[in-house]
């Protein structure tokens, strides 16, 4: 609910800021005729490899630490809230579980990288922009939109998957540990609220959606780079724009997902 | 040889190329000379295809890059050397990785072959030892050293340098000057450099072409620009008090 209403709040004042239906249209064009140019078929598959393994360190591997930090946070989180003399205990263990696995996991989770990635890839590609590295790519005969964005989707299609799983897995481990330390139920309790009325489909679920805010988390930022006219002052604001409006369009898919996938 | 007949370009209304003829020849330095927005980088941009013309050809011999499609485009590009105004080296990749990545990308020549072939473009621009290096870690002449070995690692037929000696000391700039020239015998290339640095004129300028406020106002030799009656040329090339008195005295 609150998730929706923020949605709902980011979206109007991004539509408002933006009057006039060219300037939602362009960028929209624009957008796809990158991706266009990204999805096309690579100069040297070797190269992109290599490429692909150095973005699943920089965007996957380096974002472990975040992912694992905000499992336990919310883990706690829910204990306390739901500790109560009426609500059987183990409930706790199923709050926790399903809390982690429908929404944390992958859209929590979706937010936070696409602040850290999406900052990261916006001003990686802003900067190169700006410096007529991009241009250099071209002057080579390099596809420079799918040389610079391909591997990165591609890494964090790969990867966001694990991140996820990693933060499901810690998660619910976290909030066993801290019940457990804490006293606020038994190993037991938590263990049976785990396994009470589990549902496989999430988890697959919060994967499907995971996929689809790695390409969101990539490409929207990777646009506003690569687009990027005049200084250091326009990169840090292509940075910026893209961080939100990846965070917008990671919301409004999880509505869509969510009615897709689980109404 | 390059050949641009009738170019005009336009950015939102505003026109800033006007019916450009000119031919660029081979195995020699080909220098665009004007003042600041006079419209010499979108004249190169145009040639070496980061820009699309509104109206006119450019041939590259008998080759129209105008009417060219993307594949024969990239193809032409891959014979195409470009220095940008600041070396646009890879952030992330040592000199060696800046060099080798044309070669990697698009050879087909074994690892052995291509560390020879960085070795001698390197040594070639005066850096045998800079390949463990970080462009961030290279001096500003040194970054244009190693920009040009990345540009003429596939031996370019045509080499495209933006203002090679912006921001250098006038001593580093004539050896990058140098440098270009002597390049472009050797591989007999087609260079053209945009500048508006005088003493890069006088030092290479084998064919110049001026430009003025989008228009090609004057076209000769370097020995011709001294004799030149052009109002326009005249005021560009002795705008400064020490070319003014070089002039009285000549």
């Amino acid at each position: 609910m609150v998730l929706k209403s923020s949605f709902h709040f980011a979206f109007y004042l991004y539509f408002r800021s933006n009057s006039g239906s060219m300037k939602i249209l362009k960028p929209v064009g624009e957008y796809f005729i990158l991706m266009g140019r990204v999805i096309s078929r690579p100069e040297k598959t070797k190269i992109y490899y290599k490429q692909v393994v150095s973005e699943i360190e920089t965007l996957g591997i380096n974002s472990i630490g975040i992912v694992i930090i905000m499992g336990a946070v919310i883990t706690l989180q829910t204990r306390y809230n739901l500790e109560n003399p009426l609500i059987p205990l183990y409930l706790i263990g199923l709050t926790a579980r399903d809390t982690m696995l429908l929404e944390f996991s992958s859209t929590i989770v979706g937010l936070i990288l696409a602040g850290k990635v999406g900052s990261n890839i916006a001003s990686e590609i802003g900067h190169m922009r700006i410096t007529e590295q991009i241009d250099a790519l071209e002057i080579m005969g390099v596809n420079s939109a799918s040389y610079l964005v391909l591997p990165k989707v591609i890494a964090a299609v790969i990867f966001n998957p694990i991140l996820t799983l990693i933060s499901m897995f810690v998660g619910v481990f976290g909030g066993w540990l801290a019940s457990v330390a804490t006293g606020a139920l038994s190993s037991m309790d938590y263990i049976y609220g785990i396994q009470y009325w589990f549902v496989p489909f999430y988890i697959t679920y919060s994967l499907v959606k995971t996929v689809v805010f790695a390409i969101i988390i990539t490409t929207v930022p990777a646009y506003f780079g690569y687009y990027v006219k005049g200084g250091a002052l326009e990169v840090g604001r292509a940075s910026t724009k893209g961080v939100v409006t990846s965070s917008i369009l990671i919301l409004l898919f999880n509505v869509i997902l969510t009615q897709l996938l689980l109404a | 040889m390059i050949r641009v007949e009738h170019v005009s370009k336009s950015f939102n209304n505003e026109q800033v190329l006007h019916d450009i003829s000119v031919s660029f020849d081979e195995g020699k330095t080909n220098l665009i000379i004007g003042q600041s927005g006079s419209g010499k980088t979108v004249l190169v941009k145009c040639i070496n295809g980061l820009h699309e013309v509104d109206e006119g050809s450019i041939y590259f011999h008998d080759r129209n890059l105008v009417t060219m499609s993307v594949k024969e485009r990239q193809q032409l590009r891959r014979e195409m050397g470009n220095l940008f105004q600041g070396g646009a080296l890879f952030d992330s990749l040592t000199v060696e990785e800046n060099i080798k990545f044309p070669l990697d990308m698009f050879s087909t020549l074994t690892t052995g072959e291509k560390k020879e072939r960085v070795d001698f473009c390197l040594d070639r621009v005066h850096l045998p030892t800079a390949h463990k290096l970080y462009p961030a870690e290279l001096s500003g002449g040194m970054q244009k050293r190693a920009a040009i070995a990345r540009a003429i690692v596939q031996n370019p037929k045509y080499l495209f340098c933006d203002e090679p000696n912006s921001g250098l000391d006038p001593i580093t700039a004539i050896v990058i000057d140098n440098l270009i020239s002597d390049i472009t015998h050797e591989f007999n290339m087609t260079t053209i450099i945009n500048t508006h640095d005088m003493n890069s004129v006088m030092e290479i300028g084998e064919k110049v072409m001026f430009i003025y406020e989008g228009f090609k106002d004057w076209e000769g030799t370097k020995d011709d620009i001294l004799d030149s009656t052009d109002k326009n040329l005249n005021e560009f090339v002795f705008a400064s008090n020490l070319a003014k008195k070089i002039k009285e005295k000549l």
